[in-house]
């Protein structure tokens, strides 16, 4: 039987839960022993070269290419998993939500404090440039997602004790410490 | 003790002084309700509707709910577990909980009940509601995004003529909590930290304060809310 | 000013209970109540001035900030809309040169929506400084907003144009339209006022009258249905060092309309109601408290009052029986439905927001100023007269065995003669429809929006409160009508705006509800959303009050009944739709940036 198949992508995210999935330590090797990393930062595959079983996704969409990747992902994983705060809820990057996307990008591009060189007041508008949302969406307004592991980052053994009982199918252990949203 | 009475939570012979909320008959008898809006000392207003129990084959808050010699009263069957649930996930989608840079993170009851019910994603669409932080008093920040309207600080923080520094604003889901402008421009140090501390979540802080304990050593980082009751 | 506002707060002897009454006439005089009268409220009750605040912003007829000289409510009830309000909005609107929420810059006109002010049966209907405009069509609202700019008083713009019946009385002078259609024992003519209270009462002891009620089997009319009866009888053996009678009259529920015809054509028989309750419980004061949408019957009722103090059917030892003291005062609202809803009526009659308050304690033990209070609806006090008159045995003779005696139903929305029916309890919904010359009928909303939206599947069935329970609204919706858009969004609108926001479930739920609703009428409904919309409203049954518990009807109901009006929204083949959409999420930022929106093929 061929190892289950694992891709991972940071939307708007930080690469904080990337940086806590490293942080399994040595159970990695073990890891790399139960499966295989397809389209990831992780191993810099930039595109699904065959079906994966699991898509971890990190950050919500901010824009239209956070949209795009993450309906990529829907189509090429059979399950689907929003990892941390941003995913789940927008996160940090959802603090804009509520203000009028125009407002920001007045402050942060001509009337913000620290706005200094652009005095020709010129608002980022190529085409190369992904479309900016009138919101941050959490992953599962967008498309189905299975399962998520809150925090911020979610801890290393809950990312753990996921991808174990995901790939053997045994129950998966919540213990308290573990599930938390900070 | 005077006139103690017989009464069950879930199927469990417990006995307290006719009278006493049920709250705080469970409390008693090592039975945690959850709780948000109530606290000890406080008349109740069952406002949050989280320690809903079943008697008689009503919803009542436990809060507000005496206890009465034979009740039966119904707290963790499986429907009130996801009621409780349901509204835990209600007051995280109608306001904006950014629990990774909240100060109160770790020692907020609003996040401790999302862990005991094990939230991993609120079942309903996020809101994100644009609210006021207000900072203009000199010692307090009223963080509108955070608070969950539970009254407890409108009810516990008074000035010496029993004036409230709080009140609510509007109403439904414009309802806000405000701090009197008048009265915050004298109000003391120790009120201002009883203030923080009755809040069960982080819309009251004290200016200059927070983060001070670290990740892990916070009041809900490793025990349950309630646990300290059920033993 | 200063001066003013402390003759008004010395007008209510200082008391804090009495807050309303200021605010309402601090409202009256300035046209909104400002931070320096805020202020001096809260010196002179020693309350601070937040506590002043919260009660001004709870109720939609107080402000802090000017209404304008004329401000003008215009009734936004589904039925309004069924009978062209969105025309009589846009008339305002064009000659105003304002939009709705706002205040013309010479501070002399705002437009404002409310909820149903009572007049489903004559709408479009607006309030302009307390005075009801029924039937506006454009032309009115050209002429009515000239004639503001000329300066005319009320009165003038009035045009002498009243209603039927008591409507022209010189108290009253109002537009509106009593639209009695059926004649009961409420609304008979044969009643005369204080016969009751003069020949029947002397022979008969408090706990007589109490017995008397209770073998009539009335229950409550305002739609909760308790025994009247019990309540009663509950109240009198209540210890407190004073009793409380409070009548009802928020009449809050959309649709509703025949409280205000009881206390337009019968106000007498209501006040001796009270008064014969006042008998039975032990009370001397009695407290009508009446909504504020109906303020143009003030005078009018007032009037009335004095006159039945004149007659000696109020005041000291009544009708001489020795003791039997009652009068009876009128207190206002100011624009809350929750209101309506005993325990919150108790908190706004003692001057505070109208948050449901928690029970048990009931009124009857802890009611009005922590006193044993008896409250029950306008019908009901009249109900009562009749009773006493006739004998509880005589009443049970009417009506069905659970349901004894007549309901007055008030009827609105599709049919030839809406207005008020006194019928028997048990008439079935078939018989009303064709009694009202209602046609092509799909759909009756039973009891107002916190009832129950039904079909032509249903109208075998009877009102009563074993069946279909209902303070009495009734709201009929043609053929042509489109039920989830006009009337369940609307419902579900109404019941979002009038929240007190206490409960988190109430707070919260009917939004959350509404915009999936929204997110379906849109198109980008799936199957499971009504799965969805079916087991959140469960929630709201944990809410405090009547209106969070009911606050989910208007889907759960429509949802049961008229499944295949969602059905045929959602879309076919799509499992998976929150509602997000791509083009339209990027169209602001674009915009803004000065850039053509393009989109890969996906």
């Amino acid at each position: 039987m061929s190892k289950p198949v694992i891709a991972t992508t940071s939307l708007a995210g930080c690469f904080g839960c990337h940086m806590s999935i490293l942080d399994i330590d040595e159970r990695i090797l073990q890891l790399i022993e139960l499966v295989e990393f397809n389209k990831s930062p992780v191993d810099d595959i930039k595109t699904f070269t065959k079906p994966v079983d699991i898509g971890i996704i990190e950050g919500g969409c901010c824009n239209s290419e956070n949209v795009e990747v993450l309906r990529s992902f829907r189509k090429n994983c059979k399950i689907l998993i929003s990892l941390g705060e941003c995913a789940i809820m927008g996160g940090l990057p959802a603090l804009r939500n509520g203000i009028p996307v125009e407002e920001c990008l007045h402050e942060a591009y001509i009337g913000g404090p620290t706005v200094q060189l652009n005095k020709e007041h010129i608002l980022p508008n190529d085409d190369e440039l992904p479309m900016l949302l009138d919101r941050v969406y959490p992953c599962h307004e967008v498309v189905k997602i299975d399962y998520f592991l809150p925090g911020c980052p979610p801890r290393a053994d809950l990312i753990w004790d996921a991808l174990v009982a995901l790939i053997t199918g045994d129950p998966m252990k919540l213990p308290y410490e573990v599930v938390k949203f900070d | 003790m005077a006139n103690l009475i017989k009464f069950k939570i879930d199927g469990r012979e417990c006995m307290a002084e006719a009278g006493t909320y049920i709250v705080e008959a469970a409390r008693q008898n090592g039975i945690f309700i959850p709780t948000l809006c109530n606290m000890k000392g406080l008349h109740p207003k069952g406002a949050c509707r989280i320690c809903t129990v079943r008697i008689n084959g009503r919803l009542m808050t436990s809060c507000t709910t005496p206890v009465t010699d034979g009740i039966e009263i119904e707290s963790e069957s499986a429907d009130i577990t996801e009621l409780r649930k349901s509204i835990i996930e209600l007051l995280f989608v109608s306001g904006n909980h950014f629990c990774p840079s909240c100060e109160k993170s770790g020692n907020c009851e609003l996040q401790a009940l999302g862990y005991l019910y094990q939230m991993m994603v609120p079942r309903y669409p996020y809101d994100f509601p644009l609210k006021d932080v207000d900072a203009s008093s000199p010692k307090i920040i009223k963080d509108q995004n955070r608070c969950i309207l539970c009254k407890r600080c409108i009810k516990s923080i008074k000035d010496e003529n029993g004036r409230s520094f709080f009140a609510f604003h509007s109403r439904g889901n414009h309802l806000e909590v405000v701090l009197d402008e008048e009265l915050a421009a004298n109000m003391t140090d120790e009120l201002a930290e009883l203030a923080m501390n009755n809040c069960p979540v982080g819309s009251i802080l004290v200016k200059e304060k927070g983060f001070a304990t670290p990740i892990g050593k916070r009041k809900f980082d490793n025990q349950p809310i309630g646990s300290e009751i059920e033993g | 000013m200063e001066q003013i506002v402390l003759s008004i707060i010395r007008k209510y002897g200082s008391d804090a209970n009495r807050l309303m009454d200021m605010l309402i006439d601090l409202q009256e005089q300035f046209g909104y109540i400002s931070r320096q009268a805020v202020a001096l409220l809260a010196h002179n009750l020693g309350l601070s001035q937040v506590d002043v605040e919260q009660t001004i912003t709870f109720y939609h007829f107080l402000s802090t900030k000017p209404r304008g000289k004329y401000a003008i409510y215009l009734n936004n009830s589904a039925v309004a809309y069924m009978f062209g309000r969105q025309a009589i909005k846009e008339a305002f609107e064009k000659e105003v040169g304002i939009a709705f929420g706002q205040v013309t810059d010479d501070g002399l006109i705002g437009l404002f929506d409310t909820a149903c002010i009572g007049m489903n049966d004559q709408e479009p209907a607006a309030i302009i400084n307390n005075k009801v405009f029924t039937r506006l069509t454009p032309y009115r609202v050209k002429e009515i907003v000239r004639h503001m700019r000329q300066g005319l008083s009320l009165d003038e713009l009035v045009n002498e144009s009243y209603g039927d019946g008591k409507n022209q009385h010189p108290q009253l002078k109002a537009m509106v339209s009593s639209n009695i259609r059926r004649k009961g024992m409420i609304l008979s003519d044969l009643y005369s006022m204080g016969k009751v209270t003069k020949e029947i009462l002397p022979g008969m002891s408090p706990e007589a009258v109490i017995a008397e009620i209770k073998h009539s089997h009335i229950r409550g009319r305002g739609g909760a249905g308790f025994p009247t009866g019990f309540k009663w009888e509950f109240c009198r053996r209540a210890k407190g060092a004073k009793h409380y009678v409070v009548c009802n009259a928020d009449e809050g529920e959309p649709g509703t309309f025949k409280d205000r015809v009881i206390l337009t054509e019968k106000p007498e028989l209501v006040f001796e109601g009270m008064a014969i309750a006042g008998y039975a419980i032990g009370g001397d004061e009695g407290i009508l408290y009446l909504r504020y949408e109906y303020r143009y019957m003030k005078n009018y009722l007032e009037s009335v009052l004095q006159h039945m103090r004149d007659e000696k059917l109020l005041g000291s030892n009544i009708a001489g029986i020795e003791g039997f003291n009652f009068d009876i005062r009128i207190q206002f609202g100011a624009g809350a439905y929750v209101c309506g809803e005993e325990s919150a009526l108790l908190e706004s009659l003692e001057g505070k927001r109208g948050e449901p308050r928690d029970k048990p304690p009931f009124p009857v033990e802890k009611g009005y100023l922590g006193q044993p209070t008896i409250i029950n609806n306008v019908e009901t006090f009249a109900t009562a007269v009749r009773i006493i008159e006739n004998g509880g045995e005589w009443f049970t003779q009417f009506g069905t065995e659970d349901s004894t005696g007549t309901k007055i139903l008030s009827i609105s929305g599709d049919c030839m003669f809406p207005g008020v029916y006194e019928v028997n309890w048990g008439f079935n919904v078939e018989d009303m429809l064709d009694m009202v010359g209602a046609y092509d009928v799909q759909a009756v909303q039973v009891g107002g929006p916190s009832g129950t939206l039904i079909g032509p599947a249903e109208f075998h069935r009877t009102l009563g409160y074993s069946d279909l329970s209902t303070g009495g609204s009734m709201i009929i919706f043609g053929k042509q009508r489109n039920l989830l858009k006009d009337v369940v969004l609307n419902f579900m609108e109404f019941f979002i705006d009038e929240s007190c926001g206490s409960c988190s479930t109430c707070r919260n739920m009917p939004q959350v509800m509404r915009n999936k609703l929204l997110k379906i009428l849109k198109g980008k409904g799936v199957t499971s959303d009504l799965a969805d919309l079916q087991n959140w409203g469960k929630v709201l049954h944990a809410s405090r009050c009547g209106l969070g518990q009911t606050a989910a009807n208007p889907i759960v109901s429509s949802l049961k009944n008229f499944r295949h009006l969602y059905e045929d929204l959602l879309q076919k083949d799509v499992e998976f739709d929150q509602g997000f959409d791509l083009e339209t999420s990027v169209q602001g930022s674009c915009k803004y940036v000065g850039r053509i929106p393009k989109f890969h093929n996906h």
